[in-house]
């Protein structure tokens, strides 16, 4: 039996990770709610833009479409960009986007498909270099930007362009985590380049007139669209990883309740034990006299 | 008669309200909207997106960079990429 000092040491320690993990929690609290506004705040843009690319898509199709639209017309060398978290106390987050991301590349291998990956945040490097040390290129480094917005989704868009024209991959993948609540973040993967065209096409009927021609807008649209859905990318994951540090981290708070409890139970016995004993002592000494 | 206008951001709507007319700097040249426009759509350039509140009011200026406008029966909508007030 561990000793009272011992006792009363180790419950000191927990009493202050506890106080850790539920400051944590309530800082992931904060941070959860104005991801989440962030992420309300971006959905018109996005699905104006997803609107008008479809109208626009649909019209400019066959061989005057633009790179971006059409494809190399190859599907052997897929690109992954796998959005992982920068920070770890989230659970099982960042472990579910690997696990996602590795699926789709065994599914993607077994067809005969090269794969390479593009990583965006630190947390997903280790474990998928792990399985495929040598297929993991270039990446994004988000974890010196406080705040990341729009800039960065933009430069990570025009990397991953460029690379694109340059005929370094054919098809382009995004695994990123979808907010469902603080207890859900689903890793969902979405084809980004070549761009698939949205399926909400909304044709009210009216003659649009466009300024250039509408081959020219799609060319200049396409590219803010990709930095449109990387954009709301890094929102999603900026929302998961605080819904998912606020679970984990109010589960360590309650874990390290329960553990407090079961030894401060243990430390008060050990306690009543010693002064039992103390008790018998003096009383036997003072029967023997 | 007044014209629905939004200006949105991939960050945010930035407006959302009802004006006399918007001036928008189309990249082949500016046009004006007012309301009633046929439906239209044009890339923008860097440039002034001029805002009449009313007929002949003094017009307030908002930055835009990257974007495109497009006009429909809900009104303009002005899609930019960055947006300086």
């Amino acid at each position: 039996m561990a000793s009272l000092k011992e006792l009363k040491d180790r419950i000191k320690s927990v009493k202050s990770t506890q106080k850790i993990t539920k400051a944590k929690q309530m800082v992931a609290a904060a941070k959860l709610r104005k991801a989440q506004a962030a992420a309300e705040a971006a959905r018109p843009y996005a699905e104006r833009l997803a609107g008008v690319m479809g109208s626009l898509a649909s019209k400019v199709s066959g061989s005057d479409a633009p790179l971006l639209l059409s494809g190399t017309g190859k599907t052997d060398r897929h690109l992954l960009v796998v959005v992982n978290t920068d920070k770890g106390l989230c659970g099982g987050l960042n472990a579910n986007i690997v696990k996602e991301a590795k699926r789709q590349a065994k599914a993607l291998e077994a067809a005969g498909k090269k794969v390479t990956f593009y990583l965006v945040g630190k947390k997903g490097r280790a474990p998928l270099k792990r399985d495929y040390a040598s297929q993991i290129g270039d990446g994004f480094d988000t974890s010196e930007v406080r705040n990341v917005g729009f800039p960065e989704a933009e430069a990570i868009a025009d990397d991953l362009v460029a690379r694109f024209e340059k005929g370094e991959f054919d098809v382009a993948h995004l695994v990123y985590p979808v907010f469902k609540s603080a207890l859900a973040q689903d890793p969902t993967t979405v084809q980004i380049l070549p761009v698939p065209v949205p399926e909400t096409v909304t044709d009210t009927g009216a003659v649009v007139e466009y300024e250039p021609s509408e081959e020219e807008i799609l060319e200049e649209l396409l590219p803010r669209y990709i930095k449109t859905q990387l954009f709301g990318a890094l929102l999603e994951r900026e929302a998961s990883e605080q819904g998912a540090s606020m679970t984990a981290m109010d589960n360590a708070t309650r874990n390290a309740g329960e553990l407090i409890d079961k030894l401060t139970v243990q430390y008060n016995r050990s306690r009543q034990a010693a002064i039992t004993t103390e008790l018998v002592e003096i009383i036997a000494g003072a029967e023997a006299l | 008669m007044a014209l629905h206008f939004e200006l949105v951001t991939p960050e945010k709507l930035v407006r959302s309200e009802e004006v006399h007319m918007v001036v928008v700097p189309g990249s082949e040249g500016e046009f004006g909207v007012l309301e009633g426009h046929a439906p239209f759509m044009s890339t923008i350039a860097d440039g002034t997106v001029q805002v009449f509140k009313t007929a002949g009011a003094q017009p307030e200026s908002i930055m835009v960079r990257g974007g495109f406008a497009e006009v429909g029966d809900k009104g303009l909508t002005v899609l930019a990429e960055h947006v300086d007030d």
